[in-house]
């Protein structure tokens, strides 16, 4: 496991009180007839945890989609450290704006298929958004980028092409390239389903590590069921765009009140 | 009538002027299509909604009537309404226009090739329009387009022969013009029809050579 080096850290001191970071109110979704969610309402405090769980098509990635901007509600409100980044009346489109593009700065996300720039090395990847969006002197970002690499394990692989990278070495340089912005919020979209199983291990303790040392608040979904018992303080078991059942891990892990959640992860157990 | 040596020698220098014109059409048309048809491509990506299907039409419409029409419309029609350029600028100018109709054909396919992915990525990351577009777009676009790109190049360089009707004096102009004036049509047209393989066979080589590089890296 890479060593956190000193120089940077991404944790900041613990936060006497605790303030709401993310905020769906009355979120709802729907492609034709099929609803990804349904007037979500949910929040999720400073430096929280919380993972998704719950069948494929259920949108539980829409929901991290909505906070990426990368998807637009049809209804709701939803907020990201008290600034609104979504306030959609039914039948009323939103254009993108510049609050908007501020208050998005504040997330960062992971994807499934890792999304390299394919034609750039992994260190180009990852300074290419702290230089042309954050400002960054060039040497600046690279400084940043290095630890970064390093903290994820990577720093003999700088100048490597992603093509050149096995698909856990492009998912950890993702994480880096997200990181490097300096989210306060981070959102992984399974990020290990797109991975051979003999690589998924290295990009969990990546994101282990991260969820232990650092009080960013991160939202996951995933298909790990292990790994979001160890690491989440909180579990949101989604199904038909609704979140069914939600709790601390251990409860919903060992003992779900709702029959969809038994049989789901009766399922993804026995895997 | 038998092919006379002495004589097609003696009218090749008048040919290789009509090459070099023909040459220089085909760069100046080229980077006019190049241009234009990146700027329309790009233009209608942004879905911008008048100018959107009026770029769309602008595309249908070069490339749904012939070359020739068009230039004798620039030629004849255009210095009506006061609009008066020399042969070689307005024929520049119809074949770039026509061609660049089919160029931001190419830039689409090309750019709708791009992945989603990297649409997601470029968005959460934040990266503002023009980073989008000159550093991570169009560089992965650029792989698909660059052979297409180079086969309109070789096609646009022996359609520039249909500028000779609009008294363009290029490659086949000079040769027809060297014919008229002797009566003799045999070499000098011949002479012209490898002038132009000259240049479009090793053309077209190295454009193969393009294509494999490009299919090779990625």
């Amino acid at each position: 496991m890479p060593q956190h080096t000193d120089s940077f850290s991404l944790s900041n001191v613990d936060q006497p009180t605790r303030n709401v970071e993310i905020e769906f109110n009355g979120v709802s979704k729907s492609w034709g007839e099929n609803h990804v969610l349904r007037d979500l309402n949910l929040s999720v405090t400073a430096g929280e945890k919380v993972s998704i769980i719950g069948p494929s098509g259920s949108g539980k990635t829409t929901i991290l989609r909505v906070l990426m901007t990368l998807e637009t509600p049809d209804v709701g409100v939803v907020s990201v450290g008290g600034d609104i980044l979504w306030d959609v009346k039914a039948g009323v489109k939103p254009k993108e704006t510049k609050k908007m593009r501020a208050t998005r700065r504040k997330v960062g996300m992971v994807f499934q298929q890792f999304n390299l720039f394919p034609h750039m090395t992994a260190l180009q990847n990852v300074i290419e958004a702290p230089i042309h969006v954050l400002g960054l002197p060039k040497k600046e970002a690279e400084e940043r980028a290095v630890e970064l690499l390093g903290l994820v394990g990577l720093k003999n692989h700088m100048s490597h092409m992603p093509h050149q990278l096995s698909g856990g070495q492009q998912q950890r340089v993702a994480i880096a390239r997200a990181l490097a912005m300096r989210p306060r919020v981070m959102l992984f979209d399974e990020p290990t389903s797109a991975l051979d199983p003999e690589l998924i291990g290295e990009v969990l303790g990546v994101i282990r590590q991260l969820a232990t040392t650092t009080d960013m608040t991160m939202l996951m979904v995933t298909h790990e069921m292990r790994f979001a018992q160890d690491i989440s303080d909180r579990v949101l078991m989604f199904d038909k765009g609704a979140v069914i059942e939600q709790g601390p891990p251990d409860q919903i892990f060992a003992s779900p009140e709702h029959e969809r959640t038994r049989r789901f992860l009766s399922m993804m157990l026995d895997r | 009538m038998t092919w006379d040596n002495e004589f097609a020698m003696s009218v090749l220098p008048e040919l290789l002027q009509g090459l070099v014109v023909t040459v220089k059409l085909t760069l100046c048309g080229i980077s006019i299509a190049l241009i234009v048809g990146l700027i329309a491509a790009v233009l209608r990506f942004q879905k911008i909604p008048v100018l959107a299907p009026v770029l769309g039409f602008y595309v249908q419409f070069m490339r749904g009537t012939p070359l020739l029409i068009q230039a004798y419309v620039a030629f004849f029609v255009l210095p009506q309404y006061g609009i008066t350029l020399s042969p070689f600028v307005t024929g520049v100018i119809v074949i770039g226009l026509n061609y660049s109709a089919y160029t931001a054909e190419v830039y689409r396919a090309g750019i709708e090739g791009v992945p989603t992915g990297q649409w997601e990525a470029v968005a959460a990351l934040g990266l503002g329009a023009r980073r989008k577009w000159l550093r991570i777009i169009l560089p992965q676009a650029v792989r698909t387009m660059v052979p297409v790109l180079g086969n309109y190049f070789l096609q646009m360089f022996k359609d520039s022969a249909i500028l000779s009707a609009i008294t363009v004096v290029e490659l086949l102009a000079a040769a027809m013009k060297v014919g008229g004036n002797s009566f003799r049509y045999l070499e000098p047209l011949t002479l012209a029809g490898l002038l132009f393989m000259i240049i479009s066979f090793p053309a077209s080589l190295l454009i193969r050579r393009l294509e494999r590089r490009f299919a090779t890296t990625h």
